[in-house]
């Protein structure tokens, strides 16, 4: 393993999607080689189709590339199954999406709860509150995602990522479903939380503003990263 | 017609995508259950028209106790019916200085129309159907007239004035009805010869028989004409009245049939229910991006309306079309049933099957539908605008409601239809509240509950009102299955319990009080134990409460007959097996000797007698007069000996009796009637083999039809589970893939839904087995009347059976949500 690897979180060679489409092959990422280092926080920015989703979902291992590897923690997550690459999530990562992707049936709490007694912890209940109380919903444990507003729900979803403690938060586009008010403050406690748990960040956005605030910006350009790393 | 044309477009797409296959199956098999079964049962009708016809000899006969007008018969004939004619009296044979008191019937050239002749060449020879009729000069006689008066094929006969040659032995004649215990040896002779004999004189006692045979449309025309102007001693006799015995297993036959099918238009029921739901729920944002595209409320309306209905066309189109192969290929099954070709199915079950499935998917569709006019434009900034509100009942009320009509419309009887509709909503309220206490009681260990079986419990308490809703439905299906698989076949050796290899196959009536001893010590020599003899003394009704009977005064046909006849009375101690008590008690010892009696309580309906009547018969000459102390039901079926009326013993004893017994004779053991005759020369034997094999071949053979039928509603119990599992499908794999991406594990996964799965259909299970035991007693008790014994193997069944099936089933149908990799679902939803 070069160098680099031990002390970079999140470390690419060569990663390549391919998918086949009606019109024949299409690239959605080409030969992409980055490293993301602990504590780091990253914008993905591009124009529409130009990858940024593609590489989160790579990066994160809820995809598989067509050729190259995804080193996460150290791990080659690009040698390892489903369930693996799900354990290793379960562990070190944590997740904000742009649609919430709270589960509907389930109260604030026990989808925060989820991720904690996935991992089989026995205080989740205890630990999940606390997070709760940490993004403000103390009070609205108990109320289900339609109950909420926008930016309530997308405070549970951070509440969610954050319970299990994950060495790298993955977020595409958190406040694309958002007014600009409510954006603002999530896009605050996203930060806040990412700097008290030293966390990594890494954030698909079309903000410029969003995109300045992170330490580094990975530019796609058509499936290819432009400028340096 | 632009959106009719957008309509179909859209429908179009939606098949390639997929969206309304499940609805469209749903509508096929529902439609092709209903039809199949309805022109099953249009076939079993004709053909019981016809067994019946064959019983008659005819499609159609008017009798009279003088020659019927020649009018009458042109009538028939310009129809296009055919007829023929037959007279029957009873009148002395003699030959070789014997004489025997004899049935003949003179028939001409046709008869019969409907059923066949048989006859041998010799006594004891192999017989044969024939087409003709005896030819003139010549007569054919039963084994009975030729063994009592030892005459041979070829011997000669006189038959009053007129001596004729025997040219055959009759050995089956189809319309030898009648009552079967007052038939004498038989003579057929041809209608020509009739005047030679002289017999006929005015005063003398001649049943005169115009049958008649053809379509239907030219039988209805012809009863309706002949029915108004029936003058006195005449009577129109249709295939309504032919045996009871028949009758009787073919209605039950229908029964079961009714049920097969209504059970699957419940299943598909709540199969549309589940499938439109989420057909409404995935065209919310279709819709609400057709409104942002300037579409109006009621071009929406319109538009989902024509989709509806093409839809609706379509599938019960091809739902018919199944209905009616299945049809087909059952005609192979039922062919074998009918003497003759088979009729031709009519096209009401397709009509029917056509209504039904618009019908149902309507009422099921539109409340659904109509909140589709209602999506917000907004919901494509907002797609939490404008969701579908949970299912409420009142949003199903409507195809509650069709369903209701269509089963009690199907069921062809309130009673039936009631219990089955009573059933089905008891079910359901108990499916749902077991289903609510369960889930709570699990709530509660839940806490307690380790790793993925916490997991899994989760999930079921997480989606508790989609529990309760999926054991609902499960329940309702695997009830259906159980009643129809378990129940049914319970229910059937029941029925065919009711009517054992070994019933009576021969009766032996005219035995006289001296023969009782010696004939059942011959019984006993000959290996057969236990023939009952019953005691018989003839009397006729005379007064009912000090009222004289005159025959007149009843307007029901059947009344009228039973009151001008002799009635056979009997006495006995203990009641017979197959009869039970519907009103008073049966008599104990103290009651000997008394003037009391038991009456079935048929004929006390019909002659309008009630307990505590007192009823007077003259019996040769004597009043006998007692009171009605008990109404006894009898199993007419069971091809016991039974009896109208009986006294206890004692009160009838003074009259002349004579006796009457049944008894089983296996196949090949024939030889012992002839002992029996010589030994005792004036018993008469009645062979009821022939007819008892005729029900029995019903029994079998609808029993076969009902297990092709029940293949339809096990399609649409297993269309029930699929819908379910689709309705659930979207939630499933959202929920699955949130699941990977926090970092759950396939197994994880896997185990979790299987307990889910696993803990509905258990759930679900157990409390069908339940509601499976109490309709299976409920129908037996009340409506086929057998003793029911419950299974306990029902809830093993149900429990493990559903556990196990939903969970296959469960995870085969979400196969992909476990296979899919979470990327894919969550960039899609």
């Amino acid at each position: 393993m070069p160098d680099v690897q031990s002390a970079a979180i999140i470390v690419t060679e060569g990663l390549t999607k391919r998918v086949t489409s009606p019109e024949g092959e299409l690239t959605l990422l080409a030969d992409i080689d980055l490293s993301i280092f602990p504590g780091e926080s990253v914008a993905v920015v591009g124009a529409s189709g130009a990858g940024k989703s593609t590489l989160l979902g790579l990066l994160a291992g809820m995809d598989t590339p067509t050729s190259g590897r995804v080193f996460l923690d150290g791990v080659d997550i690009s040698a390892l199954d489903e369930d693996g690459r799900a354990r290793l999530r379960a562990a070190r990562v944590g997740f904000v999406f742009q649609a919430f992707h709270l589960l509907p049936n389930l109260t604030a709490l026990e989808n925060v709860m989820l991720p904690l007694e996935l991992a089989g912890r026995k205080d989740a209940r205890g630990a999940a509150g606390e997070v709760l109380e940490r993004v403000g919903l103390a009070r609205r444990v108990r109320h289900y995602p339609k109950q909420l507003s926008g930016g309530e729900q997308q405070r549970v979803a951070l509440a969610r990522a954050f319970a299990s403690q994950p060495k790298v938060l993955f977020a595409d586009e958190p406040t694309g479903n958002l007014d600009s008010a409510t954006g603002r403050k999530i896009i605050e406690l996203l930060f806040a939380m990412n700097r008290e748990r030293a966390a990594t960040l890494v954030m698909v956005t079309h903000d410029e503003t969003l995109a300045q605030r992170c330490n580094r910006r990975l530019e796609l350009e058509a499936g290819r990263l432009k400028g340096t790393l | 017609m632009k959106r009719l044309a957008l309509a179909l477009r859209l429908l179009g797409r939606d098949w390639r995508s997929g969206e309304i296959r499940v609805l469209a199956l749903a509508v096929v098999i529902a439609v092709a259950s209903v039809s199949s079964v309805g022109f099953f049962i249009d076939r079993i009708q004709q053909l019981l028209v016809r067994q019946a016809s064959v019983l008659m000899g005819a499609d159609l006969a008017v009798t009279a106790d003088h020659p019927l007008p020649d009018h009458l018969q042109r009538a028939a004939q310009q129809r296009g019916l055919r007829t023929a004619e037959t007279v029957s009296f009873l009148s002395m044979v003699q030959s070789g200085g014997r004489n025997l008191l004899t049935e003949v019937k003179a028939v001409s050239e046709g008869y019969p129309l409907r059923g066949e002749l048989r006859i041998a060449p010799q006594r004891l020879a192999l017989d044969h159907p024939v087409k003709n009729i005896p030819a003139p000069g010549t007569v054919w006689a039963d084994e009975r007239l030729l063994g009592e008066m030892a005459l041979q094929v070829g011997d000669r006969a006189a038959v009053g004035d007129a001596t004729f040659t025997v040219s055959a032995v009759i050995s089956h004649e189809p319309d030898r009805g009648g009552s079967l215990f007052s038939i004498a040896p038989r003579l057929l002779m041809n209608r020509d010869d009739l005047a030679a004999t002289g017999l006929i004189q005015p005063g003398s006692r001649v049943q005169y028989r115009l049958l008649a045979a053809g379509d239907t449309k030219a039988l209805n025309t012809f009863r309706a004409d002949t029915e108004a102007k029936l003058g006195r001693g005449e009577r129109l006799e249709t295939v309504e009245d032919a045996r009871p015995e028949m009758r009787t297993a073919l209605e039950r036959a229908r029964q079961f049939l009714g049920l097969a099918s209504m059970v699957s238009v419940l299943l598909a029921g709540v199969a549309m229910a589940m499938a439109t739901r989420r057909f409404v729920i995935r065209h919310l944002d279709n819709v609400a991006i057709l409104r942002a595209l300037g579409a109006t409320q009621s071009a929406i309306a319109t538009l989902y309306g024509w989709q509806v209905l093409l839809l609706g066309v379509a599938a019960s189109t091809v739902g018919c079309a199944i209905g009616y192969a299945a049809q087909a290929l059952l005609g192979d099954v039922l062919g074998s049933l009918a003497a003759a070709e088979l009729p031709a199915p009519s096209w009401f079950p397709a009509a029917e099957g056509m209504l039904v499935g618009l019908a149902t998917l309507a009422c099921f569709t539109v409340p659904s539908l109509l909140h589709l006019r209602k999506v917000p434009t907004l919901r494509v900034l907002r797609r939490d605008l404008g969701a579908l509100p949970a299912p409420s009942m009142a949003a199903y009320l409507l195809g509650v409601m069709a369903l209701a009509s269509i089963t009690l419309w199907q069921a062809g009887s309130l009673r039936l239809g009631a219990m089955v509709l009573g059933g089905s909503a008891a079910t359901v309220a108990v499916l749902a509240l077991a289903a609510v206490a369960v889930l709570a009681v699990l709530g509660r260990l839940r806490q307690h509950a380790g790793g993925v079986w916490r997991f899994g419990m989760a999930n079921l308490m997480r989606r508790s009102r989609g529990s309760v809703i999926q054991v609902v439905a499960f329940g309702v299906g695997i009830l259906a299955l159980l009643l129809l698989g378990v129940v049914r076949v319970d229910l059937l050796a029941d029925w065919q319990a009711s009517l054992p290899p070994e019933a009576p196959n021969r009766f032996i009536i005219n035995i006289q009080p001296e023969q009782v001893k010696p004939l059942a010590a011959f019984f006993k020599d000959n290996g057969f134990d236990g023939a009952a003899l019953f005691p018989m003394v003839r009397g006729r009704l005379t007064a009912i409460n000090g009222q004289p009977v005159l025959s007149a005064r009843y307007p029901d046909e059947r009344a009228r007959r039973l009151v001008e006849r002799e009635f056979n009375l009997s006495w006995a101690r203990d009641m017979q097996a197959d009869n039970s008590i519907v009103a008073g008690h049966w008599w104990t010892a103290a009651d000997t000797g008394q003037r009391v009696l038991s009456l079935e309580e048929g004929i006390a309906k019909t002659l309008g007698i009630a307990l505590g009547d007192t009823l007077t018969y003259q019996i040769g000459g004597e009043i006998f007069s007692a009171r009605v102390v008990s109404l006894r039901k009898v199993a007419w079926d069971s091809f016991h000996v039974n009896f109208f009326v009986i006294s206890p013993p004692g009160a009838l004893d003074t009259f002349a009796a004579s006796y009457i017994t049944s008894f089983y004779l296996p196949a090949g053991k024939e030889a012992l009637l002839s002992r029996l005759v010589r030994q005792f020369p004036n018993a008469t034997i009645i062979d009821v083999a022939a007819i008892m094999a005729q029900v029995r071949q019903v029994i079998e053979r609808v029993t076969l039809a009902l297990e092709y039928v029940f293949g339809f509603t096990v399609m649409a119990g297993l269309m029930v589970l699929y819908a379910a599992i689709q309705a659930s499908l979207d939630e499933r794999l959202l929920e699955a893939a949130v699941l990977r991406t926090l970092g759950a594990g396939r197994r994880q996964l896997v185990v979790g839904m299987v307990v889910e799965f696993a803990g509905i259909g258990l759930i679900a299970g157990v409390i069908a087995a339940s509601g499976a035991a109490a309709a299976g007693y409920m129908l037996a008790e009340h409506l086929f009347h057998f003793s029911y014994h419950i299974d306990i193997g029902l809830w093993w069944w149900g429990g493990m059976g559903g556990a196990a099936a939903i969970a296959l089933a469960g995870m085969w149908g979400t196969r992909f949500v476990i296979h899919r990799p979470p990327w894919e679902t969550l960039r899609e939803l």
